[in-house]
């Protein structure tokens, strides 16, 4: 245990946003009027601190503290610093909505916050245990905020069905990590992955292992355990849907990460195989299904998953440019999800903007708001010069060096399909003629957070090598 | 010195800054934004001259090349350099970027500036294409190629433009995704992204087939050779003239430029084992697709139909190089297919461009593409009936213009193959000259069909300008095609050399 409290340094952020969200919660509660800009300001005051906090003192890293429960290394604090960036963007486009749309509740930022301690916790973990605590302090939050909207029939609904099978994924995952502890005898990863590479065979092993795979393949939404994605993004208010497609992706990605690769790195042989499956239906069913839809939300629900199919195989190549791979395409796809949930939320601040219909001659009413969606969705196509392209190129690549051609093949096929629902979002709002001459109006603020992240996409579709090497450094 | 300069990169970049700038300019500039454009087109192809005027015409190796570290953690490189192959292409992209730029001046009145600004990005993009020496590179301008087309297709088309230009862009892109996973994999085998390298390092034959396989889509499809040209007609009816011309003139020929740079020379192999295949459909393509367009009733399509026959010559050229190899008529006379092939693509570039550039002189005019809807035009338009007649007779292989020399030189190429592929590929001569004069004929000549023909005004000084340049050029190559053909001489007999040295044998040759 840490003896004194300069030990707890590392923990900062995490105390920090600890601390700030129960502020956000109680000064929401006294603020009275305008209470929704306190808790806002107070809310990116959390995020800008802990970034500040993360970014500050970088010596002692890597460090692990409380036996190795909390790991602090370069995959944690990259990570967490796309976590952090990103959830501070998806609380700027959210403001606007929450105003417009009579949700003017504090508790959208302080639930953000304590969703973002989660990931925080669960990106850091080191032991099953803190694992565990993050992810169910992010899935509560989570299921909380999908609520937030409580007269509206759909988000109830949607909430409820997220919590339920959120509850029975938890609850597998939670069986598998017994099951691990039972057979190991300890909670810390480092233990469980010696044993793991010691007797992989061990059938418990095995069974722990399809526990864990089922648990993680729900929260990243594989296939077949996607079920929730499209009824949550659909009935979630669209601010929220933002936040659940974004961040939350990134933590999806540490959860396999610690779990799969750093805790049962010595099974690979058998959950690649477990992860081929759940990757090939993924991009089959997501990019199949995406293009029979009419909402927006609910198209990019499907497009959510056939990109986490795309992660999955990444991962599953079982090397270190593989990893590396999953890894810049998590945080990619994060960055693309946030800028196109960030323009559904800016489009639906006045009134519902979810049909694919409401897209129609955008270029007529804010030519440049189009074009960064135009941006974001040839990215999300993987069409260079944008950064979906590399994400793309890096997974094939890595998929192709462990001698899996006929994955590759059966990815970019499936991309091309996917291209068409993306074209079509496209054509909507290049081609057709806008219903009515309103302009759209993004604001200054979501409207220049919107602008930097869409240029991000092109930018680093441009000069993606930085990040690259910053990701293939992380895994390795 | 100029020679010290960047200069591909600056053609390549030059446009698309310029794209830029004129997309901020936007539209409440008035003709500004279109001064923009024109002046930055002009300034590219200056800047593209001194590629031919300083070309080393006794070397086959890369010339003007740039090199830097891009994406360092998978070796990839920002790597320019041209050839022989490669330098002609960058000069008709540049220089057909700028007569459509004066093309669209008046004609274009929704949104002028993000119409301008496509094409100078466009223009941009197929440099890089032509001048990418690593296939990453080479891939992003590749597909990045594809989103300005696509809009452009989709915003200034024809009725029917949303369904061409879905097609269009889906069709090119399930073609691209294999070529990238057989990119992909010579980098897995090679260890580099370099094309250079891919062209030296060895493999088996079961991986140069499917290699080979992946290649053939993507470019067979840009090409387009049949069967999978049926995107073409389509986007080539709706697209905008401006869209017509770039399709035609330069994007046709990224496909064949494929072959040449990747299929040859890194799979010569499987390029001899299944050179049977390209030259029957290039043979199809030839003969069928004249045939269909002959039947054409819409001019545009007819022109498109005519490109399809008129690549197919070219892919001809391309792989009659076996067979000459197997009879033992030397190198001499593969060389001369593959130029004769590339003359033709030139050559192309300048004719078809120039005839979608006369359809779309009527089209401003009468709004239709129909042939029956005209006739008589001589009449009231004379200076555009001289003109059209000397591009349809370009089209038609006429000697004394460009379109005769490449013809002629792939002819004479496959005689040496087989006197039968010359058979076939001579009908080319007789059916382009029936397509293309019975329209003309139908078009231009006899009695004037309506009011509306009679009332046309003739060309005016910007059309002048555009089809006057165009005609220096069909005729300039068609009598004097020496300096085009001699810039390809040591980069073409490199590529003979490579395309007929066995990789399996190298493959074996290694411990």
């Amino acid at each position: 245990m840490p003896s004194t409290l300069t030990d707890l340094a590392p923990l900062l952020p995490e105390i920090w946003l600890a601390a700030m969200a129960c502020v956000v919660l109680v000064a929401d509660v006294y603020a009275g009027r305008g209470r929704i800009t306190v808790a806002y300001l107070l809310a990116q005051l959390s995020l800008l601190g802990a970034l500040w906090l993360l970014l500050r003192d970088r010596s002692a890293v890597p460090v692990s503290l409380f036996d190795g429960a909390f790991l602090r290394d370069e995959l944690a604090d990259l990570l967490k610093l796309f976590v952090l960036g990103l959830t501070a963007a998806a609380f700027a486009y959210a403001r606007g909505y929450l105003q417009g749309r009579g949700l003017e509740r504090g508790e959208y930022f302080a639930l953000g916050l304590f969703g973002v301690l989660g990931m925080m916790v669960l990106i850091s973990a080191g032991s099953l245990l803190t694992l565990y605590l993050g992810l169910e302090l992010l899935a509560l939050s989570l299921y909380a905020m999908v609520a937030l909207h409580r007269d509206s029939l759909e988000a109830s609904e949607a909430a409820m069905k997220y919590f339920v099978l959120g509850a029975l994924a938890s609850g597998m995952l939670l069986y598998g990590i017994s099951l691990l502890y039972g057979v190991t005898g300890s909670l810390g990863l480092d233990e469980v992955a010696r044993a793991a590479a010691a007797d992989g065979a061990d059938p418990v092993m095995l069974l722990a292992l399809a526990f864990v795979v089922v648990g993680v393949a729900f929260k990243l939404g594989a296939v077949p355990f996607h079920m929730w994605v499209p009824d949550v993004y659909h009935g979630a208010p669209a601010a929220v849907a933002l936040y659940v497609g974004a961040a939350p992706k990134i933590a999806g990605f540490a959860l396999a990460m610690r779990l799969l690769v750093e805790g049962l790195g010595g099974l690979q042989g058998q959950w690649a195989d477990m992860l081929t499956v759940l990757a090939v239906l993924s991009l089959a069913v997501g990019n199949v299904v995406a293009i029979a839809q009419t909402n927006i939300k609910r198209m990019l629900g499907y497009s959510t998953i056939s990109h986490m199919g795309f992660l999955l195989l990444g991962l599953l190549a079982g090397t270190r440019d593989g990893y590396g791979a999953a890894m810049f395409y998590a945080l990619t796809y994060a960055l693309m999800a946030a800028g196109a949930f960030g323009v559904v939320t800016v489009m639906s601040r006045e009134g519902e903007a979810e049909r694919l219909d409401d897209y129609r001659g955008l270029n007529a009413r804010n030519p440049w708001l189009a074009f960064l969606m135009l941006v974001l969705m040839f990215s999300m196509a993987g069409v260079p010069p944008t950064v979906g392209f590399y994400a793309k190129l890096t997974v094939l690549k890595a998929v192709i060096d462990v001698g899996a051609m006929w994955l590759a093949v059966l990815a970019v096929i499936f991309s091309v399909i996917g291209a068409f629902y993306y074209l079509r979002v496209v054509k909507l709002m290049y081609f057709d003629e806008p219903p009515q001459e309103v302009p759209v109006r993004a604001g200054l603020e979501a409207g220049t957070v919107l602008s930097v992240n869409g240029l991000a996409v092109l930018a680093l579709g441009l000069l993606p090598g930085t990040l690259l090497a910053l990701c293939l450094r992380a895994v390795g | 010195m100029l020679a010290d300069w960047p200069l591909l990169s600056l053609v390549v970049w030059t446009p698309i800054v310029g794209g830029v700038l004129v997309l901020l300019a936007g539209d409440r500039a008035g003709t500004g934004a279109k001064r923009i454009a024109l002046a930055f087109a002009l300034l590219t192809f200056a800047l593209s001259i001194p590629l031919f005027t300083g070309f080393d015409r006794e070397t086959a190796l890369m010339q003007f090349e740039e090199r830097v570290p891009w994406i360092p953690a998978f070796d990839i490189y920002y790597h320019l350099g041209v050839d022989g192959i490669s330098m002609p292409l960058i000069l008709l992209t540049t220089f057909a970027t700028v007569l459509v730029v004066i093309a669209g001046w008046e004609v274009i009145r929704e949104r002028p500036a993000q119409y301008m600004a496509a094409f100078l990005i466009m223009e941009g993009l197929m440099v890089g294409v032509f001048s990418a020496l690593d296939a990453a590179l080479f891939y992003v301008f590749w597909e990045g190629m594809l989103i300005p087309m696509f809009l452009v297709i989709g915003m200034w088309g024809g009725p029917r433009r949303v369904y061409a230009t879905i097609k269009f862009f889906l069709y090119t892109f399930l073609g691209s995704v294999l070529m990238l996973v057989a990119l992909v994999y010579l980098y897995h085998k090679s260890g580099s992204f370099s094309i250079l390298d891919y062209h030296q390092v060895p493999l088996g034959m079961r991986e140069q087939l499917l290699i080979f396989l992946a290649f053939l889509v993507a470019f067979a499809v840009k090409v387009p050779m049949w069967p999978v040209h049926t995107w073409l007609p389509d986007a080539h009816v709706e697209a905008p003239t401006g869209g017509s011309v770039i399709l035609a003139a330069i994007m046709l020929k990224i496909g064949a430029y494929g072959f040449l740079r990747f299929s040859l020379p890194i799979t010569p192999d499987a390029s001899a084992a299944l050179d049977w295949l390209m030259i029957l459909l290039s043979l199809v393509a030839v003969v069928y697709i004249g045939f269909v367009a002959l039947v054409q009733e819409d001019m545009k399509k007819l022109i498109a139909y005519s490109s399809i026959a008129h690549m197919g010559l070219v892919t001809l050229g391309f792989f009659i190089l076996y067979t000459i190899a197997e009879r033992g008529e030397g190198l001499q006379g593969a060389a001369l297919g593959i130029e004769g092939g590339l003359v033709q693509m030139i050559s192309h570039g300048f004719v078809s461009g120039a005839l979608f550039l006369c359809v779309g002189v009527l089209y401003d005019r009468m709004h239709t593409r129909l042939i029956r809807d005209y006739g008589g035009v001589v009449n009231s338009m004379p200076a555009f009936a001289a003109f059209a007649v000397l591009f349809a007779m370009a089209n038609a292989g006429l000697p004394g213009t460009s379109g005769f020399v490449g013809e002629f030189m792939v002819i004479l190429a496959s005689f040496k193959a087989n006197p039968w592929f010359s058979a076939l590929a001579a009908t080319t001569l007789i059916l382009g000259a029936a397509y293309t004069l019975w329209m003309v004929k139908r078009v231009i000549f006899g009695p004037v069909a309506n009011e509306r023909v009679a009332a046309l005004r003739d060309l005016n000084a910007r059309e002048y300008v555009v089809l006057g340049a165009l005609a220096v050029a069909v005729v300039a190559v068609g009598v004097w095609p020496d300096p085009l053909t001699e810039v390809m001489h040591a980069s073409v007999e490199n590529l003979v050399q490579q395309a007929t040295t066995s990789k399996i044998q190298m493959l074996a040759a290694r411990p």
